[in-house]
């Protein structure tokens, strides 16, 4: 089997995208961050350094809640994304 | 305010299905609400699903319900970065009814858990995200959902590890990354005929194979391979402590997995179909909130009730004994006429009967002895090389297994240390 990239992996999955984003970033308290833990522990690399700022992508969140858990400044605010939004597994 | 819903339950996963099932079934008015587009829709598993609970729910299960393969062989294998060693269970007690274990994929499993909630007579309704509790006083009374509030007697939360509303009704705080694992998988599309000779498996017989070593590059969690029908689950569960503190990704060590030269030929010819993730709850009472308040009870993943010792990885069993315990609190809770916390302490003394919390008792320092980075990186690595060691055959004079043995540990770890962790191991799981 070839080696998957993460686009490659989530472009698998099923997603009614809402408009409304589901994770906030306060970026006052995310500058400051140096472990930038976010951008490991997201297993759809939602989170990217551009430009030495965390930017981030809710779309292909897999809804898993490590984000929020793993920043230990709260600079994260994640929920659902609302009812019937967000990824649809058709296997799980 | 009249509420026509004795119970509300809140999420469609086993412990949410189970408890409103039960419900339906002894005639209460109960209302199942979930997120997803169907019940389904946003669960995952890495592990199995055990028989013994489902089966009172519902007998001789495995001839209606979805399930995708039983266990008859349950393996576990070591991965060093080259080489990998197995033990390997067969039993043909395992694949006769009523079974042991089986794999499941969530979104067949729970959907048809969902229908026989309604066809109990229960009402089911998705798309619906439930973004706080109604309260009157101290007493939950409902739930607020898309500005709506719903009243009902009681709320059983049974809305998964990220639990909101354990959070909202204060029962619990944000949760450690010392207390969670990640799981992603790739479900591996692969003909029928291909897994059952790869897997050497007759009919809708499984294997269940559980890695520990290369495939999380050392660290805390481990590794598993679940044959379905047509189709393979594979993927790693990490500590979420252990990616943050080595920087690890998750996605990374699942790619490194598949290209071990063992795991690469049992997937091979597969085309990944789905790429899913999701925590596990895994520090057991260590971590578990308090398990209701007046008006509201807490089951499943959201109480933390999952039994993670290395050993056994049982949640969706835990979940269903939880949801039917809560269903049997709120039974009688309304007979007496009366849903406060005291009367829903119930629930607790039901758990502590029955193997939930006697389980997760008796295997409460499971999660300390977990903690031993040994069992992630030094014992794999070294049970790999030694059989290395004591199969080549490479023309010069044989050592015994006891001098190859006490080569490959030098600098590596004492037989004093080993001896202490093999006996801390047999007396905690």
């Amino acid at each position: 089997m070839n080696p998957l990239t993460i686009e490659g992996k989530l472009a698998l999955n099923k997603y009614d995208v809402d408009e409304e984003a589901h994770i906030r970033l306060k970026e006052e308290i995310c500058r400051g961050c140096e472990p930038r833990s976010c951008l490991y522990v997201c297993p759809a690399e939602c989170y990217k350094l551009r430009e030495g700022k965390v930017s981030y992508d809710y779309e292909g969140c897999l809804e898993c809640g490590s984000c929020q858990i793993a920043c230990d400044k709260g600079a994260i605010e994640w929920s659902y994304p609302r009812g019937g939004f967000g990824v649809s597994f058709e296997y799980g | 305010m009249e509420e026509k819903f004795d119970a509300i339950v809140v999420g469609a996963g086993p412990a949410g299905c189970a408890a409103a099932y039960t419900l339906a079934k002894a005639g209460l008015e109960v209302l199942l609400v979930e997120r997803g587009k169907f019940a389904g829709a946003k669960n995952m598993t890495g592990g199995v699903l055990y028989g013994p609970v489902l089966n009172t729910l519902f007998p001789d299960f495995w001839q209606d319900a979805p399930l995708e393969r039983h266990i008859s062989r349950q393996v576990i294998t070591f991965l060093s970065e080259k080489a990998s060693l197995s033990i390997d269970f067969n039993s043909a007690g395992f694949d006769k009814p009523p079974y042991n274990g089986f794999t499941i994929l969530r979104a067949k499993f729970d959907r048809w858990f969902a229908q026989k909630v309604e066809q109990a007579g229960g009402v089911v309704i998705t798309k619906i995200r439930v973004d706080d509790l109604l309260w009157d006083k101290h007493q939950v009374v409902g739930i607020v959902a898309g500005g709506d509030r719903i009243p009902a007697k009681v709320v059983i939360a049974a809305d998964g590890v990220n639990s909101l509303l354990a959070q909202k009704a204060g029962l619990r705080g944000m949760l450690s990354p010392e207390d969670v694992n990640q799981g992603v998988k790739e479900v591996i599309k692969l003909p029928r005929e291909t897994i059952e000779q790869r897997f050497n498996l007759a009919g809708d017989s499984g294997v269940a194979i559980q890695f520990l070593g290369f495939c999380t590059k050392g660290v805390h969690g481990g590794g598993f391979l679940y044959t379905n029908k047509e189709s393979l689950s594979l993927g790693v569960v990490v500590q979420l402590k252990a990616l943050i503190k080595n920087s690890l990704k998750s996605v990374e060590l699942l790619e490194g997995f598949k290209a071990h030269p063992t795991v690469k030929e049992l997937i091979k010819g597969g085309t990944t179909v789905e790429y899913s993730a999701h925590l596990v709850p895994a520090a057991g009472l260590r971590m578990m909130p308090r398990l209701y308040t007046d008006g509201l009870l807490i089951a499943g993943d959201a109480a933390a009730l999952v039994l993670a010792t290395g050993r056994v990885l049982e949640g969706i069993n835990f979940a269903l004994a939880s949801g039917i315990a809560a269903a049997e609190t709120v039974k009688r809770a309304k007979e007496k006429g009366d849903f406060g916390k005291e009367t829903l302490s119930y629930y607790e003394k039901l758990l502590a009967e029955s193997f939930v919390l006697q389980d997760l008792k008796g295997f409460k320092r499971a999660s300390q002895f977990l903690e031993i980075q040994r069992i992630y990186s030094t014992y794999p690595d070294l049970v790999c090389s030694l059989a290395e060691k004591i199969f080549r055959v490479d023309g010069n004079p044989k050592k015994r297994v006891w001098q190859l043995m006490r080569e490959e540990m030098k600098g590596k770890v004492s037989i004093w240390r080993l001896v202490r962790d093999g006996i801390s191991g047999g007396r905690t799981l």
